[in-house]
């Protein structure tokens, strides 16, 4: 067996070290080895967005990206998305819009969509549309989808709603 | 996945004495998209995965008007889409590299790559050979240059010799009068391998009328992506027309020989040659003519 390598990266703004092999997917080791398991296994190659994670300010498929090569980089998961303070308007907006049905595609999708609106706060639909064509439902959700990300856009401005904190488990305390 | 070691390596040095030390079973990693599929799938067999990322000449992106563009072989697509002046000196490059994935793949698949994987269909090949395009290589004797046309040799297969691998390309500074664009034909808007492909080239004279030189190269019909040469000698000195372009089409159109299979007909990727070769031109002219 390859020797098993040490990895230190910065997680979710928190530094992290785990122990994995080199035929390892990040995917893998976010999910099996640091029971991150907000981020979806799906096809595992690379065409349906499941997995997206961002990586340095850019999205990738972390299925296609190799654990070793997270070494000294900046990985944001679906889990941190949020903040104790509150949902980020994008989880928001998922959810007043009913954005998805069985949920697999759906860290991918606000993954996806924050590495979007990190760039461009103010996008078009055409542009919603382009960004998010490597994230597949099968569930026929994309117009939800997108008019959630252009509401999500629009109200990135708003102050988070102190009605819906969330607590640090993920759950959102309204709702408990 | 299949067990392999893994060295992010540091310089051209260190990657030249990997692969001449146990070449048949080494594989350069730059952004996996086709790799870690490949790996996964079993479909290539490796002992170990050279990172080339982390070396400054294969992450080279720079354009200045003598040398040309500098591409270096790791640039992920993302940066090249979005390189000002990339897309303002090379926007039929921009075409091809535009439409290889979404946002996930271009964020990590890089032109070299591309080209590395020597597929019939890749998009990049057929603008990086009507752009002149030159792969500097970097092995045990050296550096060497070969157009990219000569490239592939092979469905997958490369000229790659044992401890060699791509370190740039090297694309021309486009002369005054200069166009180009690619296009491929998809069934869906988005995110497919193309059924056929076609890039195209013009120089035109001082007179926006005559064009003085023309290159013109197909994807996914022929078992390498197919550079065209005879259908640029017959524009070279012609007079830009309708019967003019139709014939380059139909001389591309007679080069291609396609085969039958899961996306496309023979005849099919026939009558895609001529029809794309002939928007590609167009394309190319009016460009030239800006």
């Amino acid at each position: 067996m390859a020797k098993k390598v040490l990895v230190q990266a910065c997680i979710n703004s928190e530094s992290v070290e785990f122990l994995c092999e080199p035929r390892q997917s990040l995917l893998e080791v976010l999910r099996e080895t640091l029971g991150l398991t907000g981020t979806k296994e799906a096809c595992n190659n690379g065409n349906c967005g499941a997995c997206n994670v961002i990586l340095d300010g850019v999205l990738v498929n972390s299925c296609l990206v190799l654990a070793v090569e997270a070494e000294g980089r900046e990985i944001t998961t679906i889990e941190g998305i949020a903040t104790p303070a509150g949902l980020h308007p994008l989880q928001e907006e998922f959810l007043n819009h009913a954005a998805l049905q069985c949920g697999v595609c759906t860290p991918g999708f606000i993954v996806s969509a924050k590495a979007l609106l990190d760039q461009n706060p103010h996008p078009s639909e055409g542009e919603v549309r382009r960004w998010l064509a490597g994230n597949l439902c099968r569930c026929t959700g994309y117009d939800k989808i997108v008019r959630a990300v252009l509401a999500a856009a629009d109200s990135a401005d708003r102050p988070i709603r102190p009605d819906r904190p969330i607590r640090m488990d993920g759950k959102v305390n309204a709702e408990v | 996945m299949q067990e392999f070691d893994y060295v992010p390596a540091k310089s051209i040095a260190e990657v030249v004495s990997l692969l001449s030390n146990d070449g048949d079973q080494s594989r350069i990693l730059s952004g996996g998209t086709d790799l870690l599929v490949q790996l996964r799938e079993g479909r290539r067999k490796v002992k170990l995965v050279i990172d080339i990322k982390n070396i400054p000449e294969v992450n080279e992106l720079s354009y200045n008007s003598d040398d040309g563009l500098h591409l270096g072989a790791a640039v992920p697509c993302y940066r090249v889409c979005l390189d000002e002046v990339v897309n303002r000196v090379f926007p039929g490059l921009v075409d091809a590299i535009s439409l290889i994935g979404g946002t996930q793949i271009q964020g990590r698949a890089s032109v070299g790559g591309n080209l590395c994987n020597a597929s019939p269909a890749a998009d990049t090949i057929p603008a990086l050979i009507v752009h002149q395009a030159t792969c500097l290589i970097a092995g045990p004797a050296g550096t060497r240059q070969v157009p990219v046309e000569n490239f592939c040799t092979a469905p997958g297969q490369t000229v790659l010799q044992k401890g060699e691998f791509l370190v740039s390309l090297l694309v021309p500074p486009p002369p005054p009068q200069f166009g180009a664009h690619y296009l491929r034909f998809i069934p869906r808007n988005e995110m497919d391998i193309a059924v056929a492909g076609a890039g195209a080239s013009v120089v035109l004279a001082e007179d926006l009328m005559t064009i003085s030189s023309a290159r013109i190269a197909l994807a996914a019909v022929a078992p390498t992506p197919l550079f065209v040469i005879e259908a640029g000698e017959y524009l070279a000195g012609r007079k830009v027309s309708p019967e003019v372009i139709e014939e380059a089409a139909r001389i591309a159109q007679a080069a291609a020989r396609p085969i039958t299979d899961m996306r496309g007909t023979v005849a099919q990727r026939k009558q895609l040659s001529l029809v794309l070769t002939r928007r590609a031109l167009q394309k190319a002219i009016e460009r030239a003519k800006m």
